[in-house]
């Protein structure tokens, strides 16, 4: 179920602006994928180009291509609405919809969507989207109440559990933890080995550690100065990366000699 | 077992902690005690302190010494006031400053200006309800209620066609204005981000506020009377020339609310695989509905009392009428400037009806702005912090 993706010669841009510049990788399928970089590189923005969220905002264009299962994302004939059906998305700040329930948030996939589900099927997904994501065990005696009740991590944890819920192929996360406290970052990296096994993941972190804890691949991006665009340094290995990276810039990066 | 061991650590946090905590957020940079420089300096976070009643007393005063004065001078009750405030204004402060800091003063003299700012907003509100109550309450009843004006000379008769009228024109015009505002304003926050059929459409709903009232009641009248000759009154007519007023303030309020909801959940939606207009239809509206009715119902209150345009196009009849597309229909402003102006011989009972119809009108707007809040509160974001 579970798909690589192929980048290929992409650039991003919002406007006039190109945001990130001639990026080539290949995202390896069922395993984590770590994106590491300073601010204002474009590690959300390539992020967001991979489910075609990037042209939400308006102006907004990619060129090039991504091609997951022989298929080009950006081809004319895909729908950006079914690409980010099969490619979920987690957010840095936790999202949950505020008119819904913590049962209707983790269906708001099929519920936003029309789709009828028959009672005990939709408790099946959710008790174990919930379980997946670590938090059935916190919730269950409180299905009904509100999503916004729920601490930061906890909506956190269900704005993952709404993700997987879907079922997509892949899921991508923008610096899921750092609004979040120790106990519940090392409670969603729990989450993500345990995801893995199923899903493509790539992570965007600013957290080292955390992209050598949970990740298999690493790549970093860089940027030349200010206002130039971003791009893709290096990407191998996380074990090679952290080790002995092939870039100056890498290693300058990740051991904390930089800017 | 468990019930005395789980209250120590909390019995053990509770008592001291308080005081410290506060005294630290007050005075955040305070210098702390260092050890050994203790050398005797004494540091004190207390300052002197008005007593409690020390605005009662010199309320009273100033009331008392105010009260003299008028009484003597031959003022009337409101100068009386105004120079008990002024009085208090100066009093309070000058003991404050005297006795506790001058940043204390201003904070009494700025505390009682926005008392005295709000008094005298509040006092029109008052005398205008105080009026319509002492001159309306008695007309109204049973009677008054459910009877029109039909073949009525002198006492007797009721507002039952004008009610009637009101409800019906007022309904159809938030049926027509509501779709169109709303949907304006969902075009202008979620499809035209700055393009410029936004940039038109804002300007034309801005020009629209400030068309005057009996202006959209001639722009309907015409507008039926091509239809229907010269000389033509239907109740729908009125309805348009209301939505006329109305659509503008629908458009600007349901857009305000619009914009207040996070992007973030336009996004979460998105990345759901929503298509846009169901994110529109199932995240966004839900969302700001309490907002949007709240301004629904302020727009709705804002042109029930609309009496220029009603003159012109829907007309005023004696009867209850019930059809919105033929003939003359009354309306409770409508009734109010008819019972008042030509109130017939003798004065005294169109004039108490006018009253009433006052007393109606101003019940009707608050009845459904209560209801209003209920349906917002009942629909509203379940937050349960
Ligand atoms: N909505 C936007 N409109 C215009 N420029 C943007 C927008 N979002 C991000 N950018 C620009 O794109 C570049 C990359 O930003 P981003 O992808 O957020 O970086 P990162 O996530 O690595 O910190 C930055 O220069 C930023 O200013
Ligand atoms: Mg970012």
């Amino acid at each position: 179920m579970a798909k690589s993706i192929d980048v290929s010669d992409l650039n991003i841009y919002y406007g006039d602006f190109l945001a990130v510049e001639g990026v080539t990788m290949t995202i390896p399928s069922r395993s984590v994928t770590a994106l590491i970089g300073p601010s204002g590189c474009g590690k959300s923005t390539f992020l967001r180009s991979l489910n075609r969220m990037h042209e939400v905002i308006p102006g907004a264009r990619v060129e090039g291509k991504i091609v997951i299962d022989g298929q080009d994302l950006y081809g004319s004939e895909v729908d950006p609405v079914e690409v980010r059906r099969q490619i979920g998305m987690v957010f840095q700040r936790p999202n949950p919809f505020p008119t819904m329930s913590i049962y209707d948030n983790v269906l708001a996939g099929s519920r936003l969507n029309s789709k009828r589900l028959p009672k005990d099927r939709a408790d099946e997904i959710v008790e174990r989207s919930l379980t997946s994501a670590n938090l059935w065990v916190e919730v269950k005696d409180r299905l009904n109440k509100p999503g916004q009740g729920l601490s930061g991590g906890q909506q956190q944890r269900l704005c993952i559990a709404r993700a997987i819920a879907v079922e997509p192929q892949v899921l991508l996360m923008d610096e899921p933890c750092s609004a979040l406290d120790p106990i519940s970052t090392s409670a969603i990296e729990d989450l993500i080995h345990e995801l893995k096994s199923d899903y493509t993941i790539v992570i965007v972190t600013h957290n080292m550690q955390q992209a050598a804890r949970v990740s298999e691949d690493t790549a970093f991006f860089n940027l030349a100065g200010a206002g130039k665009p971003g791009n893709l340094v290096e990407m191998n290995p996380t074990r090679k990366i952290f080790s002995n990276p092939e870039e100056k810039a890498t290693e300058a990066y990740i051991s904390g000699r930089f800017g | 077992m468990t019930g005395p061991l789980k209250s120590t650590p909390r019995a053990t946090e509770a008592t001291p902690m308080p005081r410290t905590t506060s005294a630290q957020t007050r005075f955040p940079q305070a210098p702390r005690p260092e050890r050994g420089a203790g050398t005797g300096r004494h540091l004190s976070f207390g300052q002197p302190h008005l007593p409690w009643w020390a605005g009662w007393l010199v309320a009273a005063v100033s009331a008392a010494a105010a009260a003299l004065l008028s009484l003597t001078l031959g003022w009337n009750i409101a100068g009386g006031a105004v120079v008990a405030v002024v009085l208090f204004a100066i009093a309070l402060p000058t003991w404050s400053v005297l006795v506790e800091s001058s940043r204390a003063a201003k904070d009494r003299l700025v505390t009682t200006l926005v008392w005295a700012a709000f008094a005298i907003a509040l006092v029109p509100l008052v005398s205008l309800m105080y009026t319509v109550l002492a001159n309306g309450l008695g007309v109204i009843n049973g009677q008054f209620l459910t009877y029109s004006m039909r073949n009525v000379i002198g006492q007797g008769g009721g507002i039952y066609h004008a009610i009637i009228g009101t409800v019906l024109i007022t309904l159809a015009a938030t049926l027509i204005s509501v779709p169109v505002g709303l949907l304006s304003a969902i075009y202008l926050v979620e499809y035209g981000v700055r393009n410029r059929t936004a940039r038109t459409i804002t300007f034309l709903v801005d020009v629209m506020t400030g068309i005057p009232s009996i202006v959209a009641g001639l722009f309907a009248y015409a507008l039926f009377a091509l239809f229907f000759g010269q000389g033509v009154r239907m109740g729908f007519g009125g309805a348009v020339a209301l939505s006329l007023l109305m659509i503008p303030i629908v458009v600007r309020s349901c857009e305000e609310m619009l914009k207040l909801v996070p992007g973030d959940l336009r996004e979460a939606s998105y990345a759901l695989g929503v298509p846009k207009w169901r994110t529109i239809v199932k995240v966004v509206l839900p969302t700001a509905l309490p907002g949007i009715i709240t301004g629904v119902t302020l727009a709705i209150a804002r042109v029930i009392g609309e009496t220029a345009p009603l003159l012109v196009i829907a007309g005023s009849t004696d009867s209850v009428n019930t059809n919105l597309f033929a003939e003359r229909m009354m309306t409770l402003p409508v009734f109010i400037y008819y019972s008042f102006t030509q109130p017939g011989v003798p004065a005294q009972f169109g004039q108490d009806r006018a009253w009433g119809a006052a007393l109606v009108l101003i019940v009707i707007v608050m009845a459904l702005n209560l209801v209003a809040r209920a349906i917002g509160r009942t629909f509203s974001p379940k937050t349960a912090r």
